[in-house]
């Protein structure tokens, strides 16, 4: 990997001062169910996202982890403007994105990038490296000419690693890992500050994985960008994330610094979700005690009353759990869940119980297929 | 887990299990499949062909989990595809043997394989949504395995499906027998998936991915199932994957592939301690541990699959190792085998310098 000179990058190095770059408050995507023949009827709401706060300070790393369905890549793309949030307030460098009009929303994406998942869907299949670089630029305007810009280009390929021929050629003809190099060169040659990226590695052979993983480490440290890292892979976000969030069902349950996290998970999800990852050592798999949830994420268009997770819990108790939806507190310093019996669990007073799974029918089985009117032609 | 009963009293059919033995007549001290040598070599009209599988070699014991682990195009799913003789007849050719309880699977005709698949031999496969019948209800789905290989009626099939899907840990089965593949949540699909295979409590499974496509929590219940069943019914399990963490809960030889070609067979715990292969200890460091202390740099393996070297030429690997030395271009590295502790391996220069006690075996 070609390690490159940055110094006169666009973006230049920011100072990381800890100042919040991004202030999420209340935060809330709703997707309506519509129902009926020639009418669309709501009949109920998909709560992708149901009321988050969190706050990425600048020039660190903020990793989300949570199984499929929680929201976490809504909460990505809400962030960034992508889906219009339901209610709520983002916040990014002073400037409130969510009530922002269109052409000063455009001109805030420049500092705000994103990069996917699948770099191969992704990326235009008949545009060349080049014109697919040279879009973003010419869409903001930066660089006043040709040469400038191909000299931005230039850099931004040797910040990734890829060779200076890849400019003339096609997606198809790179790797999965040079695409995803292509995907982060996309997002990084308008200079943002904030990257999300949603499962930036997912996609990848394993030892792939470790290149773009220490890729991205080496550009934070020059370009001191700001990251929201999405992945389902908590081994690997607590590699590169400074503070993890853990999502389930639309809501934060947990939030701590990545290495508290690990050493102390709190709410009953994480340590779940924790002892879930396969470790690649035989001694400690052998070793370590597992705690299996019992049944599926229920469907977030008819949570679970109180607790959204009392229907999986290990924990669960008769009261409060059911009726009492808990609020995400700081039970440790810089340590944030939301449950009630946090304390109890971490002194060991209440034992997890084996769960049978409870029949929960999801009211979303007959909505999942929302019948429009196009459907009549 | 709570969810699926796992005294062997509630195996469905528990008490063919004894008489087995006698009837299928299983020869001691021979390995249940035997692989040798097997190639498959993709041939395409007007294109170079491709060798996908190139000489690869293992044993699986009875109840034995035997672990096939590499990347994407190392040819571990090309390897199961050839010993079920699920590959297409045209466009490839596949050398070698796979001796199955007496029987060279890649000898066998179509009516004979089709008896042995689904009843000595399941697959389980990745993604549960595209190996099921979209429009056909689960229950006829499992019920079809039942009535085919173990001759029930369909009064009885429907009853054992309910029983096996009872015992992979789905609630209601009655109800669900009725749904279709999309009205179930992803890991209930493998479950059923895993319902089917064992229907006919096979001597061999083998299990391709079969929790790549689902979620954490759900993989390890899926695991956990998967050991259950084949703890209790003494079923021997190729487990194919290419996640390490999986290898390490679960198998008990593992054989690491690279470019259609064992690099490395060794037993899961030497496996991990001290890996010889270079591409070994190049997967295990590449991979992001929660156990261990943050911070440290992941060491990559350098470039990607696609730079290799094509076998007759030297190390595949080579292009991308750091162990590189001369002697591994020109000719293609031998397996050598270490007598104590025993593992095989492909590599002239390997990590832990290899003891007198050599022999090289191909």
């Amino acid at each position: 990997m070609t390690t490159a000179t940055h110094d006169s990058h666009p973006n230049e190095s920011r100072p990381s001062d800890g100042a919040p770059l991004l202030t999420v408050r209340d935060l809330s995507v709703y997707f309506p169910i519509t129902r009926g023949l020639l009418f669309d009827r709501v009949v109920g709401h998909v709560k992708a996202v149901d009321g988050v706060d969190l706050t990425i300070a600048r020039g660190s790393t903020y990793g989300l982890v949570g199984e499929s369905g929680c929201g976490k890549s809504t909460l990505g793309r809400a962030i960034l403007q992508l889906v219009p949030p339901t209610s709520g307030s983002v916040r990014f460098d002073g400037v409130e994105l969510t009530t922002l009009g269109a052409q000063p929303l455009r001109a805030m994406r420049r500092r705000m990038q994103m990069i996917f998942q699948d770099p191969m869907s992704s990326l235009d299949p008949r545009q060349n490296i080049e014109s697919i670089l040279t879009e973003g630029l010419s869409a903001h305007g930066i660089g006043a000419s040709r040469a400038e810009r191909r000299d931005i280009i230039a850099r931004t390929l040797d910040a990734v690693g890829l060779p200076q021929w890849a400019l003339s050629r096609y997606p198809h003809e790179f790797s999965g890992g040079q695409r995803q190099r292509i995907g982060i060169a996309r997002a990084l040659v308008l200079g943002p500050e904030l990257i999300v990226a949603d499962e930036p590695v997912s996609a990848l052979d394993v030892s792939i994985q470790a290149q773009v993983l220490n890729l991205l480490d080496e550009l934070q440290a020059t370009l001191g960008l700001t990251y929201l890292v999405i992945a389902h892979d908590l081994a690997a976000v607590r590699h590169i994330a400074d503070v993890v969030g853990v999502m389930y069902l639309g809501t934060l349950v947990e939030e701590a610094a990545s290495d508290d996290l690990y050493a102390q998970p709190l709410h009953p999800y994480t340590r779940a979700l924790m002892s879930a990852v396969p470790v690649p050592d035989p001694e400690v798999e052998d070793r370590r005690e597992r705690i299996l949830l019992a049944g599926d994420l229920p469907s977030p268009a008819n949570p679970p009353a109180g607790c959204r997770f009392h229907t999986r819990c290990p924990w669960v108790q008769p009261t409060r759990c059911r009726d009492e939806r808990p609020q995400l507190v700081e039970h440790r310093p810089g340590h944030r869940v939301a449950c009630h019996f946090v304390e109890d669990i971490a002194s060991g007073r209440l034992q997890p119980r084996q769960r049978e799974v409870e029949l929960v029918r999801p009211v979303a089985d007959t909505a999942d297929v929302a019948v429009g009117p196009d459907v009549l032609v | 887990m709570s969810l699926s009963t796992s005294d062997s009293a509630t195996w469905v059919g528990a008490t063919s299990a004894g008489a087995r033995g006698a009837n299928r007549g299983s020869r001691s001290g021979a390995p249940l499949l035997e692989v040798t040598d097997l190639s498959v070599t993709f041939t395409p009209r007007e294109a170079p062909a491709v060798a996908a599988v190139d000489g690869v070699s293992f044993t699986v014991d009875e109840g034995e989990v035997v672990g096939l682990v590499g990347e994407s195009g190392c040819g571990k799913s090309v390897t199961s595809l050839a010993i079920m003789g699920l590959l297409p007849r045209r466009g490839v050719q596949v050398g070698g043997r796979a001796v199955f309880a007496g029987q060279d699977l890649l000898t066998l005709g179509d009516a004979a394989l089709r008896d042995i698949r689904g009843r000595e031999i399941a697959m389980i496969f990745q993604d549960p949504l595209s190996s099921l019948n979209p429009v056909v209800p689960i229950g006829v789905q499992v019920a079809e395995v039942l009535v085919r290989h173990r001759k029930l009626d369909r009064a009885q099939a429907r009853r054992e499906s309910a029983e096996l899907l009872e015992r992979v840990g789905i609630p209601d089965p009655q109800r669900r027998l009725r749904e279709y593949p999309h009205q179930l949540s992803g890991g209930m699909r493998q479950r059923a998936l895993i319902a089917m295979a064992v229907a006919c409590q096979p001597r061999l499974l083998i299990a391709d991915e079969p929790t790549t496509a689902l979620d954490v929590t759900i993989q390890a219940q899926t695991l956990d199932l998967l050991k259950d069943l084949v703890r209790s019914s003494g079923t021997a399990l190729i487990m194919i994957t290419h996640d390490l963490g999986v290898v390490a809960g679960m198998c008990d030889t593992v054989n690491v592939l690279y470019a259609g070609r064992v690099v490395e067979t060794a037993e899961r715990v030497p496996l991990f301690a001290n890996p010889y292969h270079p591409y070994t200890v190049g997967l295990l460091g590449s991979i992001p541990r929660l156990d261990r202390a943050r911070g440290d740099r992941l060491t990559p393996i350098p470039g990607s699959v696609r730079d290799q070297l094509p076998w007759p030429e030297g190390c595949a690997f080579a292009p991308r190792c750091d162990r590189r030395t001369d002697a591994c271009i020109g000719r293609p590295p031998q397996l050598t085998r270490v007598v104590v502790p025993p593992r095989t391996h492909r590599c002239v220069n390997p990590v832990v310098p290899a003891p007198a006690t050599l022999e090289e075996v191909s």
